[in-house]
């Protein structure tokens, strides 16, 4: 028994302590290494901060060049895929074109009408965009995230949106001099103070992991009045983190909670990062 | 044929093969999911980094699998030095079966791999959800778990050959 405990100690002291000739540290070394690494990650001094963004503008680079050929791979997959549905398409396009003429004339009367009641209460909103380039797009399950090239230097900072074409994506979370990262709404820990129209019911648009959120903080009462009606998440602006009235996705017909995004985020490419101010704020 | 065989870049570039692919699939996070199949994912770096551990510990270094864990931490946006951890804890399960095997078994290896990444992958979700208080999918990590799992006979078979090869070479 005493021997079988030695045989134990021995094997695991080996495995733990022992190097190998082409080894220059041993296991535990480095182990205690990464302990060490992640418990300074976890504060904020500013040498760290400093070290983190040096790593990051390296790596996320680099990452960028090595993934060339991968994303060479996915974009000749997806032109066959959209050369094969090309026919269905067209035809599916044909009747939205003849819908979006009546949508559009419409719209620029709201537009028009809103701006004007704007004014009248003395309020406005305007914006700043950065169009930046999505350098790294990895569909990691651990984290639904993208890398863009535009950073501290280009006034990008934490929270503000991302937008593709005039759909949210997501919202910054990491800026690094020369560029940043967005958090997808698909991400689990993705939250957006919503508005569901034309309900004007105020609620949490939630990310799940998968290509779908959720609705949170909201009666189950409304949720159910929604059944066969098409609902659209936009943004609300609480919170002033967001400009107002972004779409962000169309509720599921049959699924009342879920909401499906209007944009694909495996096909992001450019993004706008948009920041906004109210009425006479400077 | 014979003269490429003999060839010292060759030599070299091999010898220096399962380091390359390390790197290079750390910086792309290969999830080899071209079909956009949903919750289809698993860990190549998990496999590559048991196996060449395991069989040949000499063409794969601790301090090179710690700098590709600190790269995939940043590429995928998790804290720095969870991917190191993780990875290491691997290479510490590899070396301590290597230590009290003989002879080397296939379905042993795979059995234990089959809890060294349950293991690993729980200590990267107890990190992440209870000390950085960021949200995962447990859903994923078990199907990512599984995946690996299964998917490991085929690249056995591709690592193994290459090892033969890197062998061949070396002793040529």
């Amino acid at each position: 028994m005493a021997t079988g405990r030695d045989d134990f100690v021995i094997a695991i002291r080996s495995a733990f302590l022992k190097k190998k000739d082409k080894q220059k540290f041993s296991l535990l070394t480095l182990i205690f290494l990464s302990i060490f690494v992640i418990v300074l990650s976890s504060f904020n001094f500013k040498v760290i901060q400093i070290t983190k963004l040096a790593i990051n503008e390296i790596i996320y680079r680099s990452s960028y060049i090595s993934s060339i050929p991968e994303n060479k791979i996915r974009q000749i997959i997806s032109e066959i895929k959209s050369h094969l549905e090309v026919y269905e398409r067209n035809q599916k396009e044909l009747v939205k074109t003849e819908k979006t003429e009546q949508i559009k004339l419409l719209n620029n009367f709201l537009t028009e009408e809103n701006k004007k009641l704007r004014e009248l209460i003395d309020e406005s909103i305007s914006s700043e965009e950065v169009f930046a380039k999505v350098l790294i797009d990895k569909d990691s399950p651990y984290l639904k995230s993208v890398v863009l090239n535009k950073g501290t230097k280009d006034n990008v900072k934490i929270g503000m949106a991302v937008i593709d074409e005039v759909y949210l994506v997501g919202q910054i979370i990491e800026v690094n001099y020369t560029n940043s990262r967005a958090l997808l709404l698909s991400d689990l820990n993705s939250k957006i103070p919503s508005v569901l129209e034309p309900y004007d019911i105020q609620a949490v648009v939630s990310g799940t992991g998968s290509n779908f959120a959720i609705i949170e903080h909201t009666q189950k009462d409304y949720i159910e009045s929604f059944e066969n009606k098409e609902v659209i998440a936009y943004t609300s602006g609480l919170g002033g983190l967001f400009k107002p009235g972004i779409p962000i996705g169309k509720i599921y017909k049959d699924e009342t909670s879920k909401i499906k995004f209007f944009s694909d985020f495996t096909q992001l490419n450019y993004v706008k990062i948009v920041s906004y101010k109210v009425g006479g704020e400077k | 044929m014979s003269s490429l065989n003999k060839s010292p870049f060759l030599k070299i570039f091999l010898s220096y093969l399962p380091l390359i692919i390390l790197f290079f699939s750390v910086f792309n996070e290969f999830d080899f999911n071209y079909l956009n199949l949903e919750y289809f994912a698993f860990n190549f770096v998990h496999l590559l980094i048991f196996f060449w551990t395991l069989r040949n510990p000499d063409q794969l270094g601790y301090f090179a699998i710690f700098i590709a864990g600190i790269i995939n931490d940043v590429v995928i946006g998790i804290p720095i030095g969870i991917s190191s951890l993780c990875y290491l804890l691997l290479c510490s399960v590899t070396a301590y079966i290597r230590n009290i095997t003989l002879s080397p078994n296939f379905i042993k290896d795979w059995i234990s791999l089959l809890f060294t990444i349950l293991l690993i992958n729980s200590i990267q979700v107890i990190i992440l959800d209870l000390i950085f208080l960021l949200k995962v999918d447990y859903l994923n990590y078990l199907i990512n778990t599984g995946f690996t799992f299964i998917f490991y006979p085929i690249f056995f078979v591709i690592f193994n050959f290459l090892n033969e090869r890197i062998s061949y070479q070396a002793n040529d």
